[in-house]
């Protein structure tokens, strides 16, 4: 099946991107395809790539960036949201004046259109949040 | 046409539970994640609303959840079903739609 | 019978936005409200529901100034332009809460916790904040 995912919370604040991590690698598991993964409100700060959590525990980017990589998961970043809270990529660094940009790899930046769009093209959208 | 109804919050800390339990009709099912487990538990002040909701819900509780939290299976309301995350994604499929109870 | 230049319109999915916290204490009123409006470019069959502390968000009278944060509230009664019409209140959060349907910012149609629980179960696409 096709399903899309919607991402509410940062990481490590909340339990919600942990969920939905574990949820997507479980569905890829078991053969479904993961259309989206949609971050929005403080869902976008989980496409940083500058964060250092200890050693001994989980990256929560990474992990993003790994399945990006292995199973070619669209992750976007909601734009509007991503401006709030200073997630960039090198076009919106340059667009609005900023010393750099920060966006994960496997992360894109776009607009809410792709929400609606995944609410539109997958067969189940699950909400992770608080 | 039957949803799944996820709660991921205390039943102590928030009324979600409550919302997902009065929203739900005959035949939905609900899914207790995250610190939603603790909704799943025996011998607590909502473990009876469980019971009776059993009449008509499909309950389920997501085990990685409840081992986190140092709960075990037979801690878990009879009837309430243990799932793990392959058991979650089960239910997402099985279920016509998701309703998130934040 | 769809006319030909009808045809490639698309599906047409039937999606609800579930509104239950209350504004200016967490940003997720003001943030759906976008996805709300973004969503009246998709010509989707969209529904807006106000429940629990949702029902405040479009409490008449907002006045943020003093806390030094963006008024919303007006945006509400943007979106009939924006052709969502489909805006619902729970009777009972609405009333435990002490407020009336006059109370709100813009037009809603009162619903009961059981019709509201029908019209979830009519919906193809739930998302909640």
């Amino acid at each position: 099946m096709k399903l899309a995912v919607l991402v509410n919370e940062g990481p490590y604040q909340h339990q919600s991107a942990d969920s939905a991590l574990q949820f997507v690698k479980a569905a890829i598991e078991k053969g479904h395809e993961i259309f989206r993964v949609f971050f929005y409100h403080d869902g976008v700060n989980n496409g940083t790539r500058f964060a250092i959590p200890p050693q001994d525990d989980r990256n929560i980017t990474v992990e993003w960036s790994k399945l990006a990589d292995s199973h070619k998961i669209d992750l976007v970043v909601c734009i509007a949201a991503a401006q709030r809270r200073g997630i960039l990529d090198e076009n919106e660094a340059k667009r609005q004046g900023k010393s750099g940009d920060n966006i994960a790899p496997g992360f894109r930046i776009s607009g809410l259109g792709q929400l609606i769009e995944a609410g539109i093209q997958a067969e189940r959208l699950v909400v992770f949040g608080d | 046409m039957a949803m799944l109804h996820t709660v991921n919050k205390s039943p102590f800390e928030k009324r979600s539970l409550d919302g997902a339990l009065s929203h739900a009709v005959d035949g939905a099912a609900i899914l207790m994640i995250e610190d939603g487990i603790y909704g799943a538990l025996k011998g607590t002040a909502v473990s009876g609303k469980i019971e009776k909701a059993l009449a008509t819900l499909k309950i389920y509780v997501l085990g990685p959840d409840l081992k986190a939290r140092g709960m075990t299976e037979d801690q878990v309301v009879d009837g309430v079903k243990v799932v793990d995350y392959a058991g979650f994604v089960d239910l997402v499929t099985e279920y016509d739609k998701v309703q998130a109870w934040l | 019978m769809a006319e030909p230049w009808e045809e490639d319109e698309g599906p047409v999915k039937k999606f609800m936005f579930v509104n239950r916290k209350a504004p200016y204490g967490t940003v997720y009123a003001l943030e759906s409200l976008e996805v709300v409006l973004i969503s009246a470019a998709f010509d989707q069959d969209v529904s807006l529901v106000f429940m629990d502390d949702g029902v405040y968000q479009i409490k008449k009278g907002q006045d943020s100034k003093g806390i030094g944060m963006k008024n919303f509230s007006p945006t509400y009664r943007a979106l009939e332009g924006y052709d969502i019409e489909k805006l619902f209140v729970e009777k009972e959060s609405m009333e435990s809460r002490g407020l009336t349907a006059e109370d709100m910012i813009v037009p809603v149609e009162v619903l009961s916790k059981d019709e509201l629980t029908s019209l979830m179960e009519e919906q193809d696409v739930i998302l909640t904040f």
